[in-house]
């Protein structure tokens, strides 16, 4: 068989440094993927649907109390532990290098969501496909199924948004050129401290920035190989 | 030609009695089945509750995203063990005081592990599409993912239960032509297809005992290997707590504890129920008293092994999950500590205790809760507390789960009540076998007995 090899291996650069935990990406996120709107009460179980959460860290001693932020989306593996755990293949590895979910295959076992060391997935407790009151519904995206209830979601790097930037490149006879697609959380961060690329074009801005000494990947002791590369806050508030 | 023992009853009378469970059901009997039968709707109210309406009605949550319905899952299969084991163990060292108990350890097996296969099913956030886990052929070329230890597990389910009901079927043959011989209306009906026209020749005889030692000797490795892919399910990822290599030794040792518990249990259960007392003695309670002593001991040594590691290496997130279990589920702790080893070792050292059936009880049953939590430990606090402390959380279970855990009880009494009722539950044959090698005869100046077996 034809063994699949793309030239994309998409990644993201998260700049701590950068980061000022205002959360557009988390309603960026939730606006472009369909992610339903979550009723104070299911926030209050942890059965609350982002994709991307930022974690708000207290360092230092009062008065010199720093909060410090830190997103948590889904980090796209290489070695993902999510994938050989599910038993119908709904958790899979694309050619991309994306950790993609087939949410009409998922049966809902949750083990992916357990195997999960960084918890980003989101596995739907409720029945979310009238979460949208009118007028919301309207902005619903129309490249995006709405899940059902009990089937696992996640981040997807914006993957209609990777495949509609594909289609025009192949109309155009080209590969896509850095920058020209980004998901949701990146084109909406105001101090940029998201950056999404290929990182296998070295000249990427995305692979130039992972290359920073300042770089680290979250829990890299698991040998998941994650995609998403952080860059350490510097700032004297850091410990 | 003193020595020649010579039973005291014929054996007509004993079959009489060990058929007795066979007599028409009494008010009680009805009572009983119609309590069981009660509860078992309830829980399937529940489901239903929860398959029509969604998951919200768990106590789930992110992250604790397998709860009460993994740890019946983990107990009811690790229950089923011992049954066939325990009875396929016997009949290989042939112990003879295995006789009377193999057919409810066997029966026990077989609804044990029904009941347990169900609840991988109950759990899944969309129980309608179960089917997409089975390898069937279809247009689009899709199978499951021969990778995931959930696809293990239902393999070596299907094969366990296959297995361990053709080992009970097996064993029962004979006792089935017994039955046949001696049955009116539905249940010679049901016998006579059931037996497959067994006469009892020579031959078949010798098919058979050929044919259940095959058995007994193929079914171990299966048991084993099922307990060591359901450990599997934990020890392959990568959630702190659980990732450990000891995990299918300890996971089969702990059902075997529990299983030799559960068929303790129910053998003072039967004894009682169909007035057994003369082919239960307090010598079989004693020897099973003396394999639950030995089983305990393992267990404990293998927990202790478990959290000695963990607290040598003093790994950051994996002390974690052993502090907030230690803190959160203390009282819970202590009573599984208590339970599943010192009380057992300290009570199953005597002999008179042993020999005591409410000792003996007790001790069992504390055994199962035991082993119920222990379960409920090693799956909830380490999601809990896994790697990224901002998703923290805790679980309870909610009315939805504990129902469905009361209906998946009642309904493995109901079962066995129904198969107690419908045939037999003392295994004739093996019994019948061992009373005629018992009894001497002299050939020539020695005593030999009068029967050897082939076995």
């Amino acid at each position: 068989m034809e063994k699949i090899t793309s030239p994309y291996k998409w990644g993201m650069v998260i700049d701590l440094d950068r980061c000022t935990g205002c959360g557009a990406c988390v309603v960026a996120c939730q606006a472009e993927n369909n992610v339903a709107i979550c009723a104070k009460k299911e926030i209050n179980e942890g059965r609350n649907m982002h994709w991307l959460r930022i974690e708000r860290f207290w360092v230092g001693e009062y008065p010199d109390v720093r909060g410090r932020f830190l997103p948590v989306l889904c980090q796209h593996c290489h070695d993902a532990p999510c994938e050989p755990v599910c038993p119908v293949y709904a958790s899979y590895h694309n050619p991309d290098g994306l950790n993609g979910q087939v949410y009409n295959r998922c049966v809902g076992t949750r083990y992916c969501g357990n195997n999960c060391p960084y918890a980003v997935r989101v596995f739907n407790f409720y029945d979310h496909e009238h979460a949208w009151p009118k007028p919301l519904d309207n902005q619903l995206s129309p490249d995006i199924t709405v899940r059902s209830r009990g089937v696992m979601e996640k981040c997807t790097f914006c993957i209609q948004r990777i495949r509609r930037a594909k289609e025009e490149a192949k109309g155009e006879g080209r590969l896509i050129r850095d920058g020209e697609v980004q998901p949701a959380c990146a084109q909406t961060c105001p101090s940029e401290a998201l950056v999404f690329g290929n990182m296998a074009d070295p000249a990427s801005r995305a692979a130039r920035l992972a290359r920073s000494p300042r770089r680290f990947r979250l829990l890299e002791h698991l040998g998941t190989h994650p995609s998403v590369y952080y860059l350490k806050g510097g700032g004297r508030e850091h410990v | 030609m003193s020595e020649h023992t010579i039973h005291p009853k014929s054996a007509s009378r004993m079959n009489d009695e060990m058929l007795s469970s066979l007599k028409p059901p009494t008010l009680r009997w009805y009572g009983l089945a119609f309590l069981l039968g009660a509860v078992v709707a309830w829980g399937i109210y529940a489901f239903s509750y929860m398959v029509t309406t969604d998951m919200s009605c768990t106590g789930l949550d992110r992250p604790v995203m397998w709860g009460v319905f993994i740890v019946n899952f983990v107990f009811w299969i690790g229950l089923s063990h011992s049954g066939t084991m325990v009875s396929a163990i016997l009949r290989l060292s042939q112990a003879n005081w295995r006789r009377p108990i193999l057919r409810a350890a066997e029966a026990m097996t077989v609804f044990t592990v029904a009941v347990g296969g169900l609840f991988p099913l109950i759990h899944l956030g969309r129980n309608w599409v179960f089917f997409y886990l089975i390898p069937y052929p279809n247009q689009r070329g899709l199978w499951p993912n021969f990778r995931s230890p959930l696809l293990w597990d239902a393999m070596a389910i299907t094969t366990y239960i296959i297995g361990s009901s053709l080992f009970l079927y097996l064993g029962m043959l004979p006792d089935l032509a017994v039955a046949r011989d001696r049955a009116h209306g539905w249940r010679l009906k049901l016998y006579t297809v059931l037996a497959m026209g067994w006469r009892g020749t020579a031959r078949e005889w010798v098919v058979y005992q050929q044919a259940s030692t095959l058995m007994a000797a193929l079914i171990i490795p299966v048991a084993v290997s099922v307990h060591s892919i359901v450990a599997w399910d934990f020890a392959v990822t990568v959630v702190p707590g659980w990732h450990s290599t000891i995990f299918p030794p300890y996971f089969v040792i702990g059902a075997i504890h529990s299983g030799v518990a559960a068929v303790i249990t129910l053998m003072i259960v039967i004894r009682k129920a169909f007035h057994l007392e003369e082919y239960l003695t307090p010598l079989h309670f004693d020897n099973m008293g003396k394999l639950q002593l030995v089983i305990t001991l393992l267990w404990s040594y293998a927990y202790f092994v478990e959290v000695q590691t963990t607290w040598y290496a003093h790994e950051p997130i994996e002390w974690e999950v052993y502090s907030f279990m230690a803190h959160k589920y203390t009282f819970i702790l202590l009573l599984m500590l208590f339970g599943n080893s010192i009380l057992p070792i300290i009570v199953l050292c005597f002999k008179r205790l042993r020999r005591s059936i409410p000792v003996m009880l007790a001790i069992t049953l504390l055994i199962n809760v035991g082993m119920f939590i222990e379960r409920f430990l090693i799956i909830v606090p380490s999601l809990s507390h896994k790697n990224m402390p901002f998703v923290w959380g805790t679980y309870f279970p909610s009315w939805v789960e504990l129902s469905i855990t009361a209906g998946a009880f009642a309904g493995f009494a109901l079962m066995y009540t129904l198969f107690a009722k419908t045939f037999p539950m003392v295994a004739m044959t093996d019994v019948h076998e061992y009373e005629s090698q018992k009894a001497l005869m002299l050939l020539g100046r020695t005593r030999v007995p009068s029967l050897v077996g082939k076995e």
